[in-house]
């Protein structure tokens, strides 16, 4: 059983601060690291796969700094974002290397062992370069299994992937998880860690925004304030009927775009509210449109509540 | 040295369009010994010219910049290093292989070829072929040094490379005389000329100084190369 400390680790590229002091501890199961794009996500795997040296603070595996140590690479298993791999050898042949640079006894049948995991011994004799992008994510895998670590980071693994071998890749690393390895994978895709993990830590703008049991921090998603913008026959009938509920805690009137702004606190009532209170006052509704449902708005929603 | 990265160090190295150079520049060497020899005969002073001038001024620094940069530089180019490094492989060792591969390729071709271009040009006369040969070779393995480390610390390492060979080793080297003791073709000279029979070849460094150069420049770059290479980061790319 193996943790990952990250303890008020700072990371600055000249001016820009990538991550500001996250704290994190990353168990054995299946962690999601969910953020939006450029929110800090690969900058934290780079210092948690020791390619990258916290500003401050310390990154650890079981209580052994990463940065510069490459008896880590024992324990760890890294899926990079990145596609290149060596693409003139073939999927057997890259893998094989990954284990013999591992020292392993019996590297052939590691090699062997770690492409039947992720299934891809059919094609293990054609050119990495001939690969699909989820054929060279499960090659990618391979390699990182090889010498069978307790540790799996993948950043981005299910980016380009079709909906099946996102659901295999999902089910293998359901299945790591069970096995006891230390499990974490980045995502910018709500649904994608939804489905993966239980535990999920969020990242917003370099700052840990939230950590914690998944459908936790979903209710929160969903607790936030949602705005919509709409438009109707009679905007001002329809605004009095919403505001006497407690679901709408604020309307305003846009006379540019000649509609009503709403703030709702409670999404499921409101959305069951809209509808029928228009119905019962003979109000046609002509929009109903969130107007805030970008991730990163959520995200900033979770970094202010935090 | 590790025979896992010397594979593919060499699979890289000559699969790709860089094999192809690494063939044609050598073979250019070779056809144009054969035309001088059918066009002058077995001459001393055109042997001195075409060795100094073309294998060992030319060639040689240009075999190591592609065989020196190209043994790690596109690696980090594209990130492919990654699954060099995530393993529990010293840094140095890798370093290490690179540049033995880096080495033998500069010997394959370019010493070997040099040594071939003086024989086609003058025989085995007055040990020419053989300094040459044998310069080419220690000019060989102090260029890769330096262009491995090139390739390590800069992702425009052949444009660097380029100005060192053009800028510092034929204009500055050839004009400055003071320059001149820090150049590797100059070092490699004053070895060719113990080897070749007194007269021959003319070097501005005694071998004295020359040799302690060579040892401290390709012992250096390359214990640089191992540090950085051990710094090296992954960042940037959100």
């Amino acid at each position: 059983m193996t943790t990952i400390s990250i303890d008020r680790v700072s990371r600055w590229f000249g001016n820009v601060v990538a991550v500001n002091d996250v704290s994190m501890t990353i168990e054995p199961g299946v962690t999601g690291l969910l953020g939006p794009n450029g929110a800090g996500k690969s900058t934290l795997i780079h210092m948690m796969s020791g390619f990258l040296p916290p500003s401050t603070g310390s990154v650890t595996i079981d209580g052994v700094p990463v940065w510069k140590n490459q008896e880590a690479y024992r324990q760890i298993g890294l899926v990079p974002e990145r596609e290149a791999m060596y693409d003139f050898l073939t999927g057997h042949e890259f893998v094989l290397a990954n284990a013999e640079l591992h020292g392993l006894a019996d590297p052939g049948a590691a090699a062997q062992r770690a492409l039947a995991t992720v299934e891809m011994e059919y094609a293990q004799d054609r050119k990495v370069t001939t690969y699909s992008k989820g054929m060279k994510q499960r090659v990618k895998m391979a390699s990182a299994l090889v010498h069978d670590p307790a540790v799996l980071l993948l950043d981005e693994p299910f980016n380009g992937m079709d909906p099946r071998q996102r659901m295999h890749l999902m089910e293998l690393l359901r299945r790591f998880g069970a096995d006891g390895r230390t499990v974490l994978f980045s995502s910018h895709i709500l649904e994608e860690v939804e489905q993966l993990a239980r535990h999920i830590e969020v990242v917003v703008a370099g700052r840990h925004a939230a950590s914690g049991d998944f459908r936790k921090i979903r209710r929160l998603m969903t607790d936030r304030p949602h705005r919509y913008l709409v438009r109707s026959s009679d905007d001002r009938a329809l605004a009095a009927a919403l505001i006497a509920d407690p679901s709408t805690s604020g309307i305003e009137l846009d006379w540019t775009e000649n509609a009503l702004r709403i703030q709702a606190i409670d999404f499921y009532r409101f959305t069951e509210l809209v509808p029928r209170v228009a119905k019962e006052a003979g109000i046609r509704l002509l929009t109903v449109s969130p107007a805030d449902e970008s991730l990163e708005s959520v995200f900033s929603y979770l970094v202010t509540s935090a | 040295m590790n025979l896992t990265v010397a594979r593919l160090t060499v699979r890289g190295l000559l699969g790709r369009r860089r094999g192809l150079l690494l063939l044609a520049v050598p073979a250019l060497l070779l056809v144009l010994s054969i035309i001088v020899r059918a066009a002058v005969g077995q001459d001393e002073s055109t042997t001195v010219n075409v060795l100094g001038t073309l294998a060992l001024g030319t060639l040689v620094p240009l075999l190591g910049l592609i065989a020196g940069t190209g043994a790690i530089g596109p690696e980090i180019d594209d990130g492919s290093i990654i699954y060099l490094l995530a393993k529990p492989l010293p840094r140095w060792k890798i370093i290490v292989t690179k540049l033995l591969v880096a080495i033998g390729c500069t010997v394959v071709f370019a010493a070997v070829p040099t040594y071939i271009a003086g024989v086609i040009l003058f025989g085995n006369f007055e040990n020419l072929a053989l300094a040459y040969g044998v310069g080419a070779l220690i000019a060989g393995v102090a260029y890769s040094s330096i262009f491995l480390l090139f390739g390590v610390v800069t992702r425009h390492a052949v444009v660097v490379g380029l100005m060192y060979s053009l800028l510092w080793e034929s204009v500055v080297g050839n004009f400055v005389s003071g320059a001149k003791t820090l150049s590797v073709q100059q070092w490699a000279l004053s070895v060719a000329k113990r080897i070749a029979d007194p007269g021959v070849i003319s070097s501005t460094v005694h071998l004295p100084t020359a040799i302690p150069l060579l040892i401290v420049v390709t012992l250096a770059a390359t214990g640089f190369a191992a540090v950085r290479l051990s710094r090296l980061t992954l960042a940037g790319e959100e």
